[in-house]
């Protein structure tokens, strides 16, 4: 990908702190306008890479380029990139638009000016009319959203965002999501976001870059994330996925000839296969929902076998059943919307599941 | 019911509560508030004569000895705190940004040595290093570097700034190094996200948030420093008094109980209305952060 197509560009990015190696030759593109986000469990390197956007951690090896430059010994305060910290980093002896306006000193706006576009980004954040207040004095949504107005104010080619959310409950992450999608749009510049938290990486990004242990190990978009993992790995950590032993018999084409216990013989289309072998040989993989148990009445199904149900988990629109395949060893977990007047299965009770071989992911 | 309860374990609490601070209230009243109430007593009478009079104090306010010994009291004080503060901060920076966590403490214990001695025995340690045949003079007068010890070293208002600042030092590193050790570093990296160079960033965000310390320290250093009188006796060679020096000679040579009082109870004054003045100077430092 040439440079234009790109708002950062990591070359082969290492990072060393003494003997551990935290980034592992990082190579990848954000595109301008994106929404991006890096994805993975604490410890995978996440938020240095992040760092090293800012320029609050150098590199080892490697380039970091942001909008086709070379931010190599470029310091934090020269770069057009600027960040919400996890903490937010509020300045607490500031008022709101104090802390909002912090950034504005160098620029040769009158004040009257200066203070307009503090109360725009007020605005923008939805904090107008909070501009007097004292920063330590507002809930931990309102500094957030003070922390969004000060970088934005400054018009950053990239705004990096630290897990902004996490410290957030439920309902008001769920709602700065929405937000923080809505005034991306409306800013239009790209937004490099770091979650441990995948439902967020998959509901806000246009695309997220999956790390473990400081090596990006896919990078693509939600659905293709989520429906074609390219590792076991990746597909444990986005979302849920069932795994079956399987043994590969031939292929044909562009279709793998399968056998898995419970399932019998299929073919995997070569798309839905994927790397990721494990010791014990291939694996089948499919999500919760693409299974389904056929009650009386049901749609047929592609393909049918029997089952018995471990587990009920009941979660009001959905039910997640637990069940046994004939013939596997391990229980799968089925998800089902539940409809009005049909009843709940109970454990123990006998099943028809239904599937396609189109749904499955075959790791080889 | 419940606020009944309330009511009683608030009650004992209480209760408990003034039984752990009884022994240092009563230790506070007998030996601080009582001969404090007993000094303003005799600042308001008279010698020999006794009964009620403002007399004492009109000389004090009045007579150019006394302003001039509370003007050098002043003068050196504030010299002290400036110096001592103005030393203070980089240690206490260096030692809360640049010293690794595990080594802090050992930082600390080191900076805390020189409590170790009397202060008594600091400050004469400054007179044989300063003084007229003091380790100073002698050294450079072996290596021929002078004829005569030097005078510009000892008996004079800078060799006392000298050895009131070494001596309060650590009182001035601790509240600054406190006060910097909980400054969030994220708003360190926050500044200089937001485009300020570190310079910047420090007289924006590190220097404000670390002014409690700073007004600790300034408080600190300058409240005792006013009335200090071992130093301008020893190092000042008691030709340079200060106003604590005019209260011991006024109440222990004179015997002048009432006279002395005054002047005591009126430096008491000077330094509280100072050190308001300093508080409110910096009011807005001082709000809640939290």
């Amino acid at each position: 990908m040439s440079t234009k197509d790109a708002m950062i560009e990591f070359r082969d990015v290492h990072k060393y702190y003494g003997d551990y190696h935290a980034l592992r030759g990082i190579t990848g593109t954000i595109r301008p306008g994106e929404f991006f986000s890096l994805l993975g469990p604490s410890g995978c390197g996440k938020t240095t890479l992040l760092r090293t956007i800012a320029g609050f951690e150098g590199i080892s090896s490697g380039a970091v380029l942001v909008d086709g430059r070379d931010m190599a010994g470029v310091p934090a305060n020269k770069r057009p990139t600027n960040m919400v910290f996890q903490s937010y980093a509020i300045f607490p002896h500031l008022s709101v638009e104090q802390n909002v306006g912090f950034g504005l000193r160098k620029d040769p706006r009158p004040a009257a000016e200066k203070a307009k576009a503090v109360d725009e980004a007020l605005e923008m954040v939805g904090l107008k009319g909070y501009g007097k207040r004292a920063a330590h004095a507002l809930s931990g949504g309102q500094r957030q959203r003070v922390a969004l107005a000060r970088a934005l104010i400054l018009k950053p080619k990239v705004l990096l965002l630290d897990e902004p959310l996490s410290a957030l409950d439920k309902k008001m992450r769920e709602q700065m999501q929405m937000e923080l999608i809505k005034l991306q749009r409306q800013v239009g510049i790209t937004f490099i976001l770091v979650t441990h938290d995948q439902e967020e990486a998959l509901v806000m990004s246009d695309r997220i870059a999956v790390m473990f242990e400081g090596e990006i190990a896919q990078l693509a978009d939600p659905e293709t994330l989520y429906r074609r993992p390219n590792s076991r790995k990746v597909a444990d950590f986005i979302g849920t996925m069932n795994f079956l032993p399987a043994r590969v018999t031939g292929e044909a084409g562009d279709t793998v000839e399968v056998e898995a216990a419970g399932f019998g013989r299929f073919g995997v289309a070569a798309s839905q296969v994927m790397g990721g072998k494990t010791s014990e040989g291939a694996t089948v993989g499919f999500r919760p929902e693409t299974l389904t148990i056929l009650f009386d009445g049901s749609a047929p199904s592609d393909r049918e076998t029997m089952a018995t149900i471990e587990e009920v988990v009941y979660f009001g629109d959905m039910t997640y059943y637990d069940v046994r395949i004939d013939g596997t060893q391990t229980a799968v977990r089925i998800s089902m919307r539940n409809v009005f007047g049909r009843p709940v299965l109970d454990i123990g009770a006998r099943a028809r599941v239904g599937w396609s071989p189109g749904a499955l992911v075959l790791f080889r | 019911m419940a606020q009944e309860q309330a009511a009683v374990t608030g009650r004992s609490e209480a209760a408990s509560g003034w039984l752990l601070i009884s022994p240092t209230f009563l230790y506070s009243v007998l030996l601080l508030a009582a001969p404090l109430v007993a000094v303003l007593v005799y600042a308001l009478t008279l010698k020999d004569v006794g009964g009620f009079s403002f007399a004492n104090f009109h000389e004090v306010w009045t007579k150019p000895i006394y302003q001039k010994l509370m003007g050098r009291s002043l003068t050196v004080s504030f010299s002290v705190t400036l110096v001592t503060v103005a030393l203070a901060y980089p240690v206490a920076y260096f030692v809360s940004f640049h010293v690794h966590p595990s080594k802090k403490s050992l930082w600390l214990f080191l900076i805390t040595i020189p409590f170790w001695t009397s202060y008594l025995i600091r400050v004469f340690l400054w007179k044989v290093i300063l003084g007229y045949n003091g380790v100073v003079n002698s050294g450079l007068m072996s290596l021929g570097l002078i004829d005569a010890p030097l005078q510009a070293i000892n008996y004079n208002v800078q060799a006392m700034i000298l050895t009131l600042a070494h001596a309060y030092a650590p009182f001035a590193i601790l509240p600054i190094f406190v006060s910097l050790e909980k400054i969030d570093r994220s708003l360190l990296e926050a500044g200089q996200d937001l485009g300020e160079s570190r310079w910047m960033t420090f007289l924006r965000v590190t220097l404000p948030l670390s002014m409690p310390g700073v007004i600790a320290a300034v408080l600190i250093v300058f409240i005792p420093t006013v009335g200090d009188y071992v130093t301008p006796d020893l190092i000042g060679g008691g030709k340079l008094p200060m106003i604590a020096n005019m209260i011991e000679v006024t109440m222990l040579k004179q015997n002048d109980r009432h006279m002395g009082s005054a002047i005591a109870v009126t430096a008491m004054l000077v330094v509280a209305v100072v050190s308001l003045i300093f508080l409110m100077l910096n009011k807005r430092f001082l709000r809640g952060t939290k």
